[in-house]
């Protein structure tokens, strides 16, 4: 009898992954312990840009149980490539070459200039005193304006300038109408664009507009932060001819070809394992300095090297997210509709070029329209260099950055217009459609239904009743203000077709690898590409899996994060494992079933045309008696005795899936803040989130995915900021020092989903890993905004912390309030206080 | 060096110790115990709690000298005859956990919560909770767990 088989696609099935995390079992790569092992320590700069003038680390050797204290001279030649940037996004990019270890100027609080090996990490860190130095500090630039002033200090003095790029798109005349006029070379000459369209004519669309928006919108510089640092173990293995690195990473496929660039080993020498991952947020979508100074000295020492960072290293050598400074405009009608978009951004790459640090800001260049249809849009992005941190891809990586500023304009709209923030959106919506759609900036949507996600969003927050509730507390004079804030966002997920990556300057290679593989018992193996790190692939994929052999979750085995074990894989980033690689798993899953029906076929003796295959079963058509499971197949294909004439033994399948489009998710928030205006406190009462993400795989999961960005963009709203000095010294160096928020700094949330489809790929799925992130920042804000806009404050930058909303009050109803510490780096950007413009 | 004694998770140790070496680099590198994990260095995330004497610390705060003479609980000693503890289980059915760096101390902050307030309301569990980081779950399902399991031990 066949039964009716479970579906666990769409079950929020309990994860596979936790006993291990749950009972202390899990293998972090701090708990490797290899035989000979020694440990590696940095010795980090304190000066933001100074020259070496003395570096000896004989000091260090003196001491028992240092095994080596080397300098970048004496290791330059391991490692021709330095540190990579795989991102070009001009022609006429600056790409300095990023040594590991400097050999003459350091240029960040932070940068490596020598490094010890000792036996323990004690003994190591201890050395790194005996090292002497000699600096010439020179003055650093700390914020990007101030670095494309004439006269600057040079970050890198071999470009003569601190611009690192120019991106630019349709920008016919944009200088005309922002304040700061540029240079005249706009023609855009080099750009490898991607297909970001400007298109149509701005000026002519501000020129006719009733009412233009001009805002300066700054995104502060945030810290990723996952709670596992990052840390690694590289190994020469002599059977290997060459190296294992161990590494907290989330793309052991890409270190092992980044690595093999940087070092010159070649990769077929290099085997990268990533054990379990505490959490990434893009920060771990790297190849850092320190795995590569740990690869060179286990090489060059014959014997494995561990390195761990601490906190305060993690804070002044991983990367940064964010940083940008927004220049937008908005032109409208006066029924809201809007006839154009410009958008003039300056990017702060920070001292040196990560692996994609050109490319974060321009892969979220042609989300600025939002999910408005209008005519006319243009942007200009500035790489800008200072002596800071590096910045790179932190969760949503350039979305979140360009969904905040049409948002918060689109709220400025609305105010400017006396129009409720919720019908100027609607009045710009696409109209709902499932078939690729181009957006202002020419990239292609691939199914939108925004009108019932907002619907949705204001039905559940009972928005009339808020609205009223917040004219009470108005006309009673209540100290503390309602807010509600809107943010209609979409995002790009799905990384992502390989041409249009590489259009965006990132080389290609976005497809991902899944192997199928049925044992002579009936059991499965998935050999996955992604790399996750907390998303919960063994869950989903087995589900997937499951779901297409008809066998259960538990009979489903994933693996995945070992180069030797998984031989291609393009990794876990940008809202891609489930849209890319979920779909593999789906592709080759599928491959084994029609292998099955062959087999299924020839056992049976039946026509293959007749094969039906239902809940792990082949039956033949009409005569469901007739039947093998797909255990008794598998069993047979791998034993192969008898199969169909020049059949490959083994139920065996891959699958390496290109796909055909990004995907876009969507989705409508509504943040609901009590705003105390005698002590700047904002509390979020309630946050409502509705989110398209196509069909759903694991509902657990996806909420799970969502409640952790959401707690990342209310943070970066509320609580997060980088804070540097005027001399580049890192403020916020420790957690003591930059708050990430902890339980009572977050409200629940009142989550639901519509369901469209994605057109392009067989399972609809779109991806949700950055939606909170995305969606919640502008949402945060204008909810503030809104509470206290009858004061006349239009603005309050991020993050809004009580003393920034005291503050803003203060001055809005015209009292004088202190000073203090804010941000170097954005402070002549007027990134404080700014209302009432 | 100082010697110390101390159980840890039922099991009696006695070793020669610095007296500088962190009650955290002990367990893990002294005993092996990897179940406990630094995250900040500072006593911030929380992610190195562990149980003294049945109450939570931070074994990143504590020399290891300090734990001399006492009862030390790792997440790894909290399963008893093979069974996980009701904070596990409720961890796990609640989707308590994502990348789960954080999770054993937030699963021992919490088991020590409890004992000292057996019924807490939500809001009482977000305070108690304020010592632990996490940056994966936004902590709803944490605190949905710490519900479950709160309801099943008292």
């Amino acid at each position: 009898m066949t039964q009716a088989p479970e579906r666990y696609m769409g079950g929020g099935l309990p994860r596979k992954e936790d006993p291990n995390l749950v009972t202390g079992r899990a293998n972090w790569t701090d708990n490797i312990k290899l035989p000979g092992m020694l440990h590696l320590a940095m010795l980090r700069s304190p000066f933001a840009r100074a020259k070496i003038t003395k570096l000896d680390v004989s000091g260090a050797l003196e001491r028992p149980g240092v095994v080596g204290a080397f300098t970048g001279a004496e290791l330059a030649d391991q490692w021709p490539g330095g540190v990579p940037c795989g991102a070009v996004v001009s022609d006429q990019q600056n790409s300095p070459f990023f040594s590991p270890i400097v050999t003459d100027e350091v240029r960040h609080v932070g940068d490596v200039l020598a490094v010890v090996v000792a036996s323990d990490r004690y003994t190591a860190q201890d050395a790194l005193e005996s090292i002497v130095v000699d600096y010439e500090p020179l003055p650093p630039v700390v914020n990007m304006e101030a670095a494309l002033a004439e006269g600057a200090p040079l970050v890198h003095e071999e470009f003569g300038t601190n611009e690192c790029f120019k991106y630019t798109a349709g920008v016919e005349g944009i200088d005309d109408l922002f304040d700061a006029p540029d240079d005249t070379q706009l023609e855009g000459g080099g750009v490898r664009g991607p297909n970001v369209g400007g298109q149509g004519d701005t000026g002519e669309a501000m020129r006719r507009a009733d009412v233009v928006i001009k805002e300066r919108y700054i995104q502060q510089r945030v810290l990723p932060t996952a709670i596992e640092p990052r840390a690694v173990v590289a190994s020469p293995e002599p059977g290997h001819q060459g190296i294992v690195m161990y590494s907290s990473t989330q793309v052991p496929h890409l270190l092992k070809i980044v690595l093999s660039l940087s070092t010159g080993i070649p990769e077929n020498e290099i085997r990268v394992v990533a054990p379990d991952v505490g959490g990434g947020f893009g920060s771990k979508l790297n190849l850092y300095r320190e795995e590569i100074i740990a690869v060179v000295l286990a090489k060059k020492l014959g014997t494995p090297v561990k390195y761990v960072e601490d906190r305060s290293e993690n804070y002044q050598a991983t990367i940064h997210g964010r940083g940008q400074i927004q220049d937008i405009e908005l032109a409208a009608n006066s029924d809201g509709k809007i006839l154009g978009l410009r958008v003039k951004l300056l990017d702060d790459m920070g001292a040196y070029l990560q692996l994609l640090t050109p490319a974060i800001a321009v892969s979220g260049a042609a989300l600025f329209p939002g999910v408005y249809n209008f005519e006319n849009f243009a942007i200009e992005i500035k790489g800008v260099f200072t002596n800071l941190t590096p910045t790179d891809a932190y969760r949503g990586a350039g979305r979140p950055e360009a969904c905040f500023a049409i948002e918060r304009a689109m709220d400025s709209l609305a105010r400017e217009l006396n129009m409720d923030p919720a019908e100027v959106r609607r009045r710009n919506f696409f109209e709902p459609f499932d078939e690729p759609t181009a957006n202002p900036a020419g990239l292609q949507y691939d199914s939108f239904n925004l009108q019932a996600v907002l619907d949705r969003a204001i039905e559940l927050a009972d928005y009339e009743s808020l609205r009223a509730e917040q004219q009470r507390r108005r006309e009673s004079g209540d100290p503390v203000q309602l807010g509600i804030g809107f943010s209609t966002y979409t995002e790009i997920c799905g990384l992502g077709p390989s041409q249009a990556l590489a259009g965006l300057g990132l080389g290609g290679g976005g497809w991902e690898a899944a192997n199928v593989r049925m044992l002579v018992t009936g059991k499965v193996e998935v050999a996955t590409g992604t790399s996750p790190h907390g998303q919960g692939h063994e869950t989903s994929w087995s589900q997937i899996a499951a779901d297409v052999l008809g066998v259960t979750p538990d009979d489903v085995d994933v693996i995945h994060g070992d180069t030797d074990a998984v031989p291609f894989g393009r990794d876990t980033y940008g809202s891609r494992s489930l849209a890319v690689g979920g779909i593999a798993v789906y592709h080759a899953a599928n491959k084994v079933v029609e292998k099955g029906k062959k087999i299924a076929a020839h056992m049976l003796e039946a026509s293959e045309e007749d094969i039906e295959f239902e809940g792990g079963r082949f039956s033949v058509a009409g005569s469901p008696d007739q039947n093998v499971t797909i255990q008794d197949v598998a069993g047979a294909a791998y034993l192969a005795a008898d199969l169909p004439e020049g059949m490959e033994p083994v139920l065996n399948e891959s699958m390496i899936y290109d796909p055909p489009n990004f995907t876009f998710p969507f989705g409508a928030h509504i943040c609901v803040s009590e705003v105390d205006t005698e002590t700047g406190k904002v509390k979020l009462r309630d946050y409502i989130a509705v989110d398209d993400c196509g069909p759903v795989i694991n509902p657990t999961i996806v909420d799970g995915q969502l409640h952790g960005g959401l707690a990342q963009g209310i943070a970066q709203a509320l609580y997060e900021g980088v804070i540097y000095d005027e001399e580049g010294n890192l403020v916020t160096a420790s957690m003591v020092d930059y708050m990430i928020p902890g339980a009572p700094e977050l409200p629940n949330f009142t989550l639901d989903r519509t369901v469209t489809p994605s057109p392009s790929n067989p399972l609809g799925v779109k991806g949700v890993g950055e939606a909170g992130t995305i969606g919640a920042p502008p949402a945060v804000i204008n909810s503030i905004v809104d509470a206290l806009s009858p004061l006349g404050i239009k603005h309050i930058d991020m993050p809004a912390s009580p003393m920034r909303v005291w503050k803003a009050i203060q001055n809005a109803q015209g009292k004088q309030s202190g000073d203090r510490q804010i941000d170097a780096s954005l402070e002549a950007s007027g990134a404080d206080i700014k209302q009432g413009r | 060096m100082r010697r110390i004694k101390l159980s840890v998770n039922g099991v009696t140790y006695e070793h020669e110790v610095e007296p500088r070496l962190l009650l955290v680099h002990y367990l893990r590198e002294g005993l092996n115990l990897t179940g406990t994990m630094v995250g900040c260095n500072t006593s911030n995330c929380g992610a190195c709690t562990v149980l003294l004497n049945g109450q939570s610390v931070k074994s990143c705060t504590l020399f290891a000298v300090q734990a001399d003479g006492h009862e030390i609980t790792t997440v790894q000693g909290l399963q008893s005859n093979g069974e996980w503890h009701p904070m596990q289980t409720a961890f796990h059915e609640n989707h308590g956990l994502q990348c789960g760096y954080c999770t054993p101390g937030m699963i021992l902050a919490s088991v020590s919560y409890l004992k000292e307030n057996p019924n807490p309301n939500e809001e009482e569990i977000r305070e108690a909770l304020e010592g632990n980081y996490c940056r994966c779950t936004g902590y709803e399902n944490i605190v949905k767990a710490v519900q479950q399991a709160a309801g099943q031990t008292s």
